[in-house]
């Protein structure tokens, strides 16, 4: 059986945890293409106008699907910590696409909500299992070694990689080195992993970055200790998942006395970001640190952001006496 | 403490009763306008909804005015609203204005915050007169809705739509005056025989229509362009999904309309914030009552009406019931919507012309 994945959302969050489990219950696991033009068009023309960016982007990846697989593999995530919910777009998105896109697969839509108690995990993986076998060692295996592999991804993100490349090393490659070039300017960028870690949607902005010397540090990088601690700090939590993330991945390293700015990188048409963002842009004011906001869009070109960072790295550097 | 508040339909009318029986002294914001909400958009976030602009555009015009504290809502999610008050105090904040924001999260939520903040409130005429206070509040809560729903049923019947809107805010001002649960009814009364009194066609057979979709827009008048009214005005009888009371309810107790969801779970089974969810079930629910169309209201980039809109087409077509959904920001004018109205009527209209024949 081929279960199909769509590659971007919760994809760079979940993907070491979903693979190895579908594989250990014997099913050929097709991940779709990389995001690309065609993609994003094909998802503009599936969703409606007023959505944003990336759940249209999320059409067209299970567009790409559609023909390739026997089942499509898209969750309803409602909670991942028992305490938030994703955003509401995430909580409709089975029902969004199936009313949208027509001639799919099967589906699994398997709500997993943490807010259920913590054994939740565990009755979403077997429930989806048991459409595999109804060998339960076999189920139990699966999640163990899921787990397991996502147990070491986690490690691997804590220890500066992106999840690209922490996918990449968990299929076996090289870990890359994160080399610290001394006096490097360090930078947080800041957004959904969906947005920062898709080439295409962040029209390669932590590879520029990086090219331009600067240590990038992301959300997915701040260990679990630090975000406890963090998420007693606002007086009020915001209510999504992923913004609660952002927010909370921002102030840790506002903590930082080598931070040398931040970049919130935020998709067009995003609801929860117009909050996240606000609050972001008066922690760096009340910190006096240089902040910029990258707001991406079906038709943002990749020169109006290059020029946008670029002088914004080039302020920086101004103002440490480096240029 | 100068205390000020936002508007949301004739919420005002109870609240600041409420409030100065309480023993505080108002600030009355002006009635939300072009200016307050150029306003709001200045120093909003641009992808903020509007109700979040509209408001800040209130707050920071009732600031001009002389207040210090705001007393608005929270919640708890997952959409926006309940985060506003956060935001809007950051901004106020950061702009300079010392405003103290009172906002009352729902009792059944953080019960502790709820009276900490309630006590505050109470405090300069103590418990006893807040208990007499709150039972008149609440009559006059029930019977503005009652008063609504009046004015909706006579208004596309009415032969004078300008005099049966004179009544009606004639009657709100009698509810207005009324100061204990007694005079409410009195009140009440007058106002619905002063309605039923104004000469209406009897025969006529509107079309019915249905109104949902996101609270704010839904119930503030400046922010759908008097989209109720206009209607009326064109001999169609409205029914809201949303009252004041039903709103109130919900959120204080912290249940919902349960029919009205478990109508909208065979297309969409989840609680997604906001009206989403409601807003699918009640158009399964106005099909099948006869209702001739649904008009859905959202605001621009609103997160739970963007999923019920992407589901919508699905319910009218399996249900045969055609949903006119508009998306109102701060550029959508008065003129644009009343000719997507007219169209959406003139289809209607063709509709039942079909049905009867057939
Ligand atoms: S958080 Fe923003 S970008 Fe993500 S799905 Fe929701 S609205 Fe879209
Ligand atoms: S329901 Fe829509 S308009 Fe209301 S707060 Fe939520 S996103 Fe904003």
């Amino acid at each position: 059986m081929r279960v199909g994945i769509p590659r971007t959302l919760s994809y760079f969050t979940f993907y070491p945890l979903w693979k190895p489990f579908f594989e250990t219950l014997g099913a050929e696991v097709i991940v779709s293409p990389e995001s690309n033009k065609e993609l994003l068009d094909d998802g503009v023309r599936n969703t409606v106008t007023d959505a944003c960016v990336p759940i249209k982007l999320f059409h067209g990846h299970v567009a790409a699907l559609i023909d390739k697989v026997d089942i499509l593999f898209m969750p309803r995530l409602v909670s991942l910590d028992g305490k938030s919910t994703l955003c509401p777009k995430f909580l409709g998105l089975p029902d969004m696409v199936k009313y949208s896109i027509a001639g799919l697969p099967e589906i699994i839509e398997n709500r997993l909500d943490l807010k259920k108690g913590k054994m939740e995990l565990y009755r979403f993986l077997y429930g989806i299992g048991r459409r595999f076998t109804a060998n339960r060692l076999k189920i139990m295996h699966a999640i163990y070694r899921a787990k397991y592999n996502f147990a070491n991804y986690r490690k691997l993100l804590f220890k500066g990689l992106t999840p690209v490349e922490a996918f990449a090393c968990l299929e076996g490659g090289q870990e890359p080195s994160v080399q610290l070039i001394d006096g490097a300017l360090k930078l947080a960028v800041v957004g959904y992993p969906y947005n920062l870690y898709d080439n295409f949607i962040s029209i390669g902005l932590l590879t520029k970055l990086r090219r331009y010397g600067v240590q990038v540090v992301t959300p997915e990088m701040v260990p679990d200790k630090e975000m406890k601690r963090l998420s007693k700090k606002l007086r009020k939590n915001l209510f999504w998942y992923y913004s609660n993330q952002v927010v909370w991945a921002a102030i840790y390293y506002l903590e930082d006395k080598n931070l040398d700015g931040i970049i919130h990188l935020t998709a067009f048409g995003c609801g929860p970001d117009s909050m996240t963002n606000k609050i972001i842009e008066l922690e760096c004011k009340a910190k006096k640190v240089p902040f910029i906001t990258v707001s991406i869009d079906e038709h943002t070109g990749e020169a109006g952001v290059e020029t946008r960072v670029e002088a914004f790295v080039d302020l920086i550097k101004r103002k440490k006496g480096m240029v | 403490m100068k205390i000020t508040f936002p508007y949301m339909g004739t919420s005002h009318l109870v609240i600041s009763f409420f409030l100065k029986e309480l023993g505080h002294e108002i600030v009355y914001p002006p009635v939300p306008s072009q200016k307050t909400l150029s306003l709001g958009v200045k120093y909003a976030p641009e992808f903020a909804c509007l109700p979040f602009k509209i408001l800040l555009g209130t707050y920071l015009e009732a600031l001009e005015l002389g207040a210090d504290t705001i007393l608005t809502s929270g919640g708890c999610g997952p959409c926006r609203a309940g985060y506003y008050g956060e935001i809007h105090r950051r901004i106020l904040h950061d702009l300079g204005y010392p405003v103290k924001m009172i906002i009352l999260e729902p009792p059944l939520v953080s019960p502790r915050d709820f009276l900490h903040q309630l006590a505050e409130l109470v405090r300069p005429k103590g418990w006893l007169n807040f208990a007499k206070q709150f039972r008149i509040a609440w009559a006059k809560l029930k019977v503005l809705d009652e008063l609504e729903s009046t004015l909706h049923k006579l208004r596309p019947l009415a032969l004078s739509k300008q005099e049966i809107t004179k009544v009606y805010e004639e009657g709100l001002e009698l509810i207005d005056q009324a100061r204990s649960v007694k005079e409410v009814k009195a009140a009440l009364e007058e106002a619905l025989s002063r309605l039923h009194n104004v000469p209406i066609d009897p025969y006529c057979q509107p079309l019915k229509v249905g109104l949902i979709g996101e609270i704010y827009v839904v119930l503030e008048p400046f922010a759908n362009h008097d989209v109720e009214k206009l209607l009326g005005e064109m001999g169609v009888y409205v029914h809201r999904s949303i009252f004041l009371m039903n709103w109130t309810r919900d959120n204080a107790f912290g249940y919902g309309e349960k029919d009205v969801r478990a109508a909208a779970v065979p297309y969409l089974n989840q609680l997604v914030g906001g009206h989403g969810q409601n807003s699918i079930g009640e158009v399964v629910r106005y099909a099948e009552q006869g209702f001739d169309g649904v008009i859905h209201l959202a605001p621009f980039t609103c997160i739970p009406e963007i999923v019920s809109k992407s589901i919508m087409p699905a319910v009218s077509r399996d249900k045969g019931i055609p949903v006119l959904t508009l998306f109102l920001d701060e550029q959508t004018g008065q003129a644009g919507i009343q000719t997507r109205l007219e169209a959406f009527l003139d289809l209607l209209r063709q509709k039942r012309m079909k049905q009867e024949a057939s």
